[in-house]
């Protein structure tokens, strides 16, 4: 029987001072999951899942398809509202905070919980108006020499505006696949999120845009807490500080991604990590 | 069809091939304690002709070990087996290298007059022997519970080695005639008391293999 965790504390793999003078440790739960179920209509997708998510690091989802990992990922930012007869049982707190407490703005949940799917999806419009875009519905600026800055600032942070600063009327379309990619990120970047969720952000990309979408989550996490899914177990062992390995819809076990990824404390993890599983 | 056939295959292979060579590392140490104490030469140009397949065998599991990382990707307990395996090969091969010492100072022994001390140093290699075998199959079976006693048991091996040095260094003293036969004893038994200390490294790397514990260094 899978063993069901409960709320793990995670030692991060660098877990540096957050202050100069060192006495602050940079260990604050972002995001902390209680009891959590999920269901498809009569169908129990995900089951008294408990986890907890420290700020600022990278957490990778692992496990078979249809295991869950993505449908709770879409918890964290209540995108599964979207899918009609669906039910959420238990807490998601994200800064001590319910997210499925009644009277929460979903949207403005949505702009502190951003996130890039599989298939980039950028809307037919310019590099530059892409970017724009979250901050203009979201009237986050207030002139258009600030809203300029704040796209050159995304497409920085997405390792992005080198290849493109030229560029910035052309049609995002015009982009290769990684670009784009980076673009969607720069996109979710651009409204400074807090938790940024990405569910499989590399499935599709050649080895050269996965490497710089991987070196880009690298540097993201000194500023955001990143949540990964991946059907790469080598890009989870690559990108993340944390991997949380789940089954059948549980969680069966949670650790540093160098404990997962060398000695599990779970047998059926250690079945799946070597490809022994099923 | 198991789709982890081929990687479960790679690393039979591989436990085979270090089973080999632990193999040939034993029978070196082995003969060239015989061609020692039973004073025979042929036996030692033996076990130094045949020191090049030990070494061929090093580098086949060292490549062996390269292509399943950069190819399988191995993790969890197929990276500790394969990581213990690169590490434990060339201790192995350093085992069949002092075996070689001890089949060359056998050949310059074996051209002088018999001494009587050389017999002291069959206890010494007896419990290297039994220490190295041990660990061979502690190694295979993954057992973690035997690898730490015969750790312990290597303090045995420096009590001898102890023993063995004070005895021979009486010995110099007072028949100087066989000093420089004494001298050579003296590094045999050095050769056979480092081998108690690889067989504890391979001890550590079937503790790390089976419990994922560094061990060594621990005290």
């Amino acid at each position: 029987m899978p063993v069901q965790v409960e709320a793990p504390r995670i030692q991060t793999r660098d877990q540096r001072p957050a202050s100069a003078s060192g006495t602050e440790v940079r260990d604050k739960t972002k995001v902390a999951v209680k009891d959590l179920n999920f269901f498809y209509g009569r169908t129990q997708a995900l089951h008294n899942i408990s986890l907890e998510i420290p700020e600022r690091i990278v957490m990778a989802f692992i496990g078979p398809s249809g295991c869950g990992k993505s449908t709770f990922l879409r918890t964290l930012n209540r995108m599964n509202d979207v899918i009609p007869a669906t039910r959420v049982a238990g807490q998601v707190l994200i800064d001590d905070r319910d997210i499925y407490a009644p009277g929460t703005d979903v949207v403005e949940l949505r702009r502190r919980v951003g996130m890039v799917f599989q298939k980039s999806n950028p809307f037919p419009k310019s590099i530059f108006e892409n970017v724009a875009y979250g901050l203009r519905i979201n009237r986050v600026t207030s002139s258009s020499s600030e809203l300029a800055g704040r796209v050159e600032e995304a497409l920085k942070d997405a390792a992005l505006w080198n290849e493109v600063k030229d560029r910035l009327k052309t049609s995002a379309l015009s982009l290769s696949g990684g670009q784009q990619q980076r673009l969607c990120i720069a996109r979710a970047l651009a409204i400074r999120p807090e938790v940024l969720l990405m569910d499989e952000p590399a499935s599709a990309l050649d080895p050269i845009a996965t490497s710089k979408i991987e070196e880009l989550i690298f540097d993201l996490k000194k500023q955001y807490t990143i949540v990964i899914v991946t059907h790469n177990m080598q890009q989870a062992a690559r990108v993340s500080d944390t991997t949380a390995f789940f089954l059948l819809g549980k969680l069966i076990e949670v650790n540093t991604t160098e404990k997962m990824f060398t000695a599990p404390n779970e047998k059926l993890t250690e079945d799946y990590i070597t490809g022994r599983f099923g | 069809m198991d789709p982890h056939r081929h990687l479960d295959d790679e690393l039979s292979s591989l436990r085979d091939r270090v089973l080999l060579l632990g193999g040939e590392a034993e029978q070196a140490l082995e003969r060239a304690m015989y061609a020692l104490t039973e004073r025979d030469s042929e036996v030692a140009r033996d076990v130094l002709d045949h020191d090049d397949r030990v070494d061929h065998l090093e580098v086949e599991i060292d490549r062996q070990c390269i292509d399943i990382i950069a190819l399988r990707q191995p993790a969890a307990r197929d990276l500790r087996f394969v990581i213990s395996v690169a590490k434990m090969a060339p201790v192995l091969e350093r085992i069949a290298d002092h075996a070689c010492n001890i089949a060359r100072a056998a050949l310059d022994l074996n051209n002088e007059p018999e001494l009587k001390s050389v017999l002291g140093l069959g206890r010494m290699a007896d419990h290297a022997l039994k220490m190295l075998r041990s660990a061979l199959d502690a190694f295979t079976s993954g057992d973690a519970i035997v690898a730490r006693e015969i750790i312990k048991s290597d303090t045995e091996i420096n009590d001898l080695y102890n023993h063995t040095f004070h005895r021979l260094i009486e010995l110099m003293v007072t028949e100087p005639a066989t000093a420089t036969r004494d001298a050579r004893l003296l590094f045999v038994a050095k050769h056979l008391e480092r081998i108690g200390d690889y067989v504890t490294d391979i001890c550590e790397l079937t503790v790390y293999m089976a419990e994922a514990a560094f061990i060594k260094h621990s005290n």
